[in-house]
């Protein structure tokens, strides 16, 4: 914890010395921007995505006056694009951004003090080590889950361009860069009931992810959600303790 | 066997009209997605070119292909095309028989070697050496290698040659194999569907024979002038999609007006094939016409996919059959009573840990 950098002098509101904080600069703006954006997207297409599979009950009227599936899909095509989009920015920021911004690309299989790591928080999520170790980024066992995530939206970027390219036609680039996942799964259908499968994937995510990282918030004693809007990472024990 | 006569000259003789043979060049240039030259090319070709001889074979099927194919109602389909295409041999509908039969295989592999079209209706069945599928006293897989070895190129017609069909669902203890599985050293053209559209079929044949070289294929293998779109794309009900307008219940209002069949489990969106577009039966009907969503009859497994009634494939790797969303919320339902439970304990560890301390 060498990039810590200590906070003096802060006072608590009884206006006694608070106990001395350390703050690391974790997240950089790309990331924070890009996870926010992400969730929001993720939020869209989940939901716009449950009524392609299955629709809501059928409009009224004439068809030349509605276009509900049409505006549910819209909305799910263009916050696929949005994703799509962000995803290729936080890659790009993989390679320019902070030590941070790469760790949830690769996991370091051939470290073995990452692999003891992600026993030893598997034992403290199962309530058999009594106190959490500390890291300024991801904790090892964190980190995998945040790469099987990862996995997980690059294989819903692409089998959904994929089954976009089916309405966009053969000539387009859709099709031309994403089309070979119809080599893997020659009938759309399993394409379709995978990409679906997926969605449940980042669902089961987003209820660890969110209830992690509120859990850690609090038992760990260090910040993590307000780590994703400032960027800082706070330790909330004093600094020596 | 006619040696060198052209499809033009068997016409002529069959009494068929100049204008009509020119109707029909410009006719299959339309549904083949060519222009006005490529009628005069295609006419030039049939003038010129010497038929190319087909061979018309049988495996494990129901022959519905051949239904299908016979019923093309396209211009001059019924005396023409069977002439036109030299169908030399086809063992359900030749004269020929037995050993004689036998004969005009062996002939057509020394005398067109590397020239003739090999058309695969069904497909062969490998287990127990094949000996489900018998064909002349041999198992129909060998025959099959046999007359593809010096084939030009080999059209699998139907569903059972390009994916397998109903004889290669699950469990498929003859073990049905399509075509290009079998045969790896052949260009091979699919045209799959449960039978092929008529006009589908004539059109590739037509298209083969006259140019001397295969359509543009797509991915699949299947010619892209038939099978690049999907029934969804060109479906006469999709604005009814669009709007949200589905069919809930079979003898429902919405079924009356001809709303969207999505709801009912319709294969539409994930089918390729030229129905919505080319019809049935000289252009009447196609299924979803008719009222009853498409079963997505030319894609691969069609059968292993679940209900022809579910909008949501059924997964069958659970033990029970469960759609994305059971198994999906399910896993939720687990996960999040997990989550709950280890909040729970989390808690509990907290203020008895606060206490000791």
């Amino acid at each position: 914890m060498t990039e810590a950098t200590q906070i003096h002098g802060v006072l608590d509101s009884h206006g006694e010395k608070a106990a001395e904080l350390q703050s690391v600069y974790v997240y950089e703006a790309p990331v924070r921007i890009w996870h926010w954006v992400n969730a929001a997207a993720i939020v869209v297409l989940a939901t716009t995505g449950y009524f392609i599979a299955s629709p809501l009950p059928s409009t009224p009227g004439e068809a030349s006056s509605q276009f509900l599936m049409g505006y549910i899909r819209f909305a799910h095509f263009s916050a696929g694009y949005v994703l799509a989009v962000a995803l290729l920015m936080r890659i790009y920021w993989a390679f320019v951004g902070n030590e941070h911004a790469k760790q949830i690309f690769y996991l370091p299989v051939w470290d073995r003090k990452w692999l003891s790591g992600v026993l030893y928080e598997a034992g403290w999520y199962a309530f058999l080590v009594k106190q959490p170790k500390k890291y300024i980024g991801h904790n090892p066992l964190g980190h995998l889950v945040m790469h099987l995530f990862m996995l997980n939206l690059a294989f819903l970027v692409v089998t959904g361009f994929a089954l976009y390219s089916e309405g966009a036609g053969r000539d387009s680039w859709q099709y031309k860069l994403f089309g070979w996942v119809f080599a893997i799964w020659p009938n759309s259908q399993d394409v379709h009931t995978w990409h679906h499968l997926a969605m449940w994937g980042v669902i089961l995510f987003v209820i660890i992810h969110i209830y992690t990282a509120v859990r850690e918030d609090i038992v760990s004693r260090q910040s993590l959600i307000s780590s994703m809007i400032s960027g800082e990472r706070v330790f909330r024990d004093e600094a020596d303790k | 066997m006619a040696a060198i006569e052209t499809f033009y000259d068997v016409i002529r003789r069959q009494g068929v009209t100049r204008r009509s043979f020119t109707k029909f060049c410009s006719l299959t240039a339309a549904s083949l997605g060519l222009g006005q030259s490529a009628a005069v090319q295609m006419a030039q070709a049939l003038e010129t070119k010497p038929r190319i001889p087909v061979i018309w074979m049988h495996g494990l099927e129901c022959t519905c292909c051949s239904e299908s194919f016979i019923r093309s109602a396209h211009p001059l389909a019924k005396d023409v095309v069977l002439s036109m295409i030299s169908l030399d041999y086809d063992d359900t509908i030749m004269a020929a028989a037995g050993h004689q039969a036998e004969a005009i295989l062996e002939e057509t592999k020394e005398k067109y070697k590397g020239k003739y079209i090999l058309a695969v209706e069904g497909n062969p069945p490998l287990n127990e050496g094949g000996m489900f599928c018998i064909d002349g006293g041999k198992p129909f897989v060998e025959k099959l290698k046999w007359m593809a070895e010096d084939a030009m190129a080999i059209i699998a017609w139907g569903a059972c040659a390009s994916w397998g069909c109903v004889q290669a669902a699950k469990p498929n203890p003859t073990q049905a194999t399509p075509i290009d599985k079998v045969i790896k050293d052949k260009p091979i053209i699919k045209v799959p569907g449960c039978p092929p559209i008529a006009e589908v079929m004539t059109g590739v044949v037509t298209f083969v024979t006259t140019f001397g070289r295969l359509p543009e294929l797509d991915r699949q293998g299947r010619p892209k002038m038939f099978y690049s779109q999907r029934i969804h794309d060109k479906c006469y009900r999709r604005p009814h999609f669009d709007a949200g307008q589905f069919v809930e219940e079979w003898d429902d209002e919405a079924a009356r007006k001809g709303h969207c069949l999505y709801k009912m489990g319709c294969k539409g969106p994930t089918t390729y094939n030229a129905c919505s577009t080319v019809r049935w039966n000289g252009g009447v009907s196609f299924p979803i016409q008719s009222g009853h969503g498409c079963i997505g009859c030319s894609e691969e497994d069609f059968w292993d996919k679940g209900s022809f009634y579910d909008r949501l494939t059924k997964i069958n790797h659970f033990g029970i059959e469960h759609n994305a969303d059971e198994v999906g919320l399910a896993a939720a339902a687990v996960v999040g009573g997990a989550v709950a439970v280890h909040a729970g304990v989390t808690a509990v560890k907290r203020i008895t840990t606060k206490h000791e301390g």
